[in-house]
């Protein structure tokens, strides 16, 4: 005996589902989702996969499959779903995961993700339900609206010079190498009905043997955006989608790969393998004595971008942190690899630090002109202005600011070259402010400059640099 | 809608809650035996129903019905 009748895929009763008539869907009458979904949830059925399924909804009137589908689900931002589904896979191999989108959902917001996910041959199961229109917000031009399409957006029609063609995404994905199946079906007349459902299983069967990335486009009618009548809608379904939204399969290498060729390796969660991982990240920094500050520093570094601008703001964070202080360092610069501006705000201090920006520095450098312009006044009176005279012409105010005027580049230069000019200004500002003793900063160096040739010129550019103004 | 006197011939039945009326599976029976109701059901549509005879059982009709628990067909 064969019955046919509503799957224990479904609940019972969609109690999730709000007011009354709890045994229905909230689709509209003829609404080509409730087909799909009783196909989807008889495959699972039949395939015994229900219990590790997870349905990942989007958003459109799918939205609440979770009322529906008795398996796992959950629901994605607009369009993420295939991004949901990728992280639900792969942090449960086992489990069957369907994105589950409508056109808006995944050709439009969610395009990024429906390409990325599908180049990457995540072994999950995409049902794409195109009815080639904005159905849940009322019948608004989708990407696969149709020229000449009426919509609530297009009343005249789709046109081509000013919204563009519908998008195929069948024939967009079915370019990229890692799919496994595509396959454009229609909910139509029932022939094609029967032929969506043989897809809708064989994608499925595809994930559960872990062939890979499946991908399943269905035709399907919206009788209230489309303004038509369920049976008239079917008809024009077949009628004009089929014209620019071709049925067939796109590719299919079902075949071809291996059962679990797809599969990816999952390793759990493991304190263990996470502090392997940042160890490798740690610095060859050595152990330093805990240095106490008299005063905390406020630091903004600002100059053109190459002149080692944001390493001097590591430098000096490192010698803090090896000191055991609080530190934190917050780069801003441009697009521009040299050439541009660049500053960075360093805070080192005895307390937590609350904000990494640094908006009146007690100690600023400026290595550039166009920054004593920009920074000096945000100097607090007394502040320390570290100035590279080399390159910087104006003059601080002298009156008002605690002033060491250095010539940074020319001093690095006679080391050996103008580039560590930066380590030059680093000597000063340690001599001048005092909080730290040159040998603690220079056994910091020692250890974190990554070059090992270079450490000998940087040594005596600190030098240099922090004897000019001890020397001052 | 069940012909209890023919339990051997198959059968098909409209929970007539839960149709929506669309009329698709009118459209798709092969042996044209489903029909539209007079009457409206609570939520105002007008549920199909089984003529009562010639059933085939092919299911055709449940799987043009859009709705889950709407259509049932029986082929012994």
């Amino acid at each position: 005996m064969k019955v046919y009748e509503k799957s224990h895929s479904f609940y019972e009763v969609f109690e999730r589902k709000s007011g009354p008539a709890k045994e229905a869907t909230h689709y509209c009458p003829g609404c080509g989702h409730g087909n799909v979904h009783k196909m989807i949830a008889e495959a699972l059925e039949d395939m015994e996969l229900t219990s590790r399924t997870v349905l990942v909804s989007p958003v459109g009137c799918s939205v609440f499959a979770y009322y529906y589908f008795d398996c796992g689900n959950t629901q994605a931002a607009h369009g993420r779903a295939p991004a949901v589904a990728t992280g639900v896979k792969r942090a449960n191999p086992d489990s069957i995961v369907i994105s589950y989108q409508g056109d808006g959902d995944l050709a439009a917001i969610g395009t990024a993700e429906t390409i990325h996910a599908a180049n990457r041959g995540e072994n999950i199961t995409v049902f794409f339900i195109n009815n080639a229109i904005y159905g849940m917000t009322g019948g608004q031009m989708a990407p696969t609206t149709m020229l000449g399409q009426r919509s609530t957006t297009t009343p005249l029609g789709r046109q081509e010079h000013v919204h563009g063609n519908p998008i195929r995404m069948c024939e967009m994905l079915s370019t990229l190498p890692a799919p496994t199946y595509i396959e454009r079906v229609a909910v139509g007349d029932s022939k094609h009905v029967m032929k969506t459902r043989k897809a809708i299983r064989k994608a499925l069967k595809i994930q559960a043997e872990g062939k890979g990335y499946s991908f399943v486009e269905i035709l399907s009618p919206c009788p209230t955006g489309w303004k038509m009548d369920p049976t008239v809608a079917r008809d024009w379904l077949m009628d004009e989608m089929t014209k620019v939204f071709p049925l067939g399969v796109f590719k299919d290498e079902s075949d071809n790969v291996d059962e679990g060729s797809w599969d990816r390796e999952f390793k759990p969660f493991d304190t263990d393998q996470v502090n392997a991982y940042l160890d490798r990240l740690k610095t060859s920094m050595t152990e330093g004595a805990q240095v106490t500050l008299k005063e905390d520093l406020h630091c903004k570094f600002a100059g053109f971008g190459g002149q080692g601008i944001l390493t001097l703001g590591l430098f000096l964070s490192q010698i803090g942190m090896r000191a055991g202080q609080q530190v934190s360092w917050f780069p801003a610069y441009g697009p521009e690899m040299r050439g541009g501006t660049a500053n960075c705000s360093v805070n080192l201090s005895n307390e937590r630090i609350g904000s990494p920006l640094v908006d009146e520095p007690n100690v600023l450098v400026v290595m550039n002109q166009p920054s004593l312009d920009a920074f000096e006044k945000t100097v607090p009176d007394g502040g320390l202005i570290i100035v590279d005279t080399t390159i910087v012409q104006g003059k601080p105010d002298t009156d008002r600011l605690n002033a060491v005027m250095i010539p940074a580049s020319k001093i690095a230069d006679e080391v050996g070259t103008p580039k560590i000019a930066n380590v030059v200004i680093l000597g000063a500002l340690v001599a001048a402010t005092g909080a730290f003793t040159p040998e603690y900063c220079m056994e910091t160096l020692r250890s974190v400059i990554k070059k090992k040739n270079l450490v000998e010129m940087n040594m005596e550019a600190f030098r240099r640099g922090y004897d000019f103004v001890k020397n001052q | 809608m069940t012909n209890n006197a023919a339990v051997d011939a198959p059968f098909m039945e409209v929970n007539a809650e839960l149709c929506k009326g669309c009329q698709l599976c009118v459209g798709v029976c092969p042996k044209s035996v489903i029909a539209i109701s007079d009457d409206l059901n609570s939520a105002s549509y007008h549920p199909a129903y089984y003529t009562g005879a010639d059933c085939t059982g092919c299911g055709l009709c449940f799987y043009a019905c859009p709705e889950p628990g709407a259509i049932k067909v029986v082929k012994p």
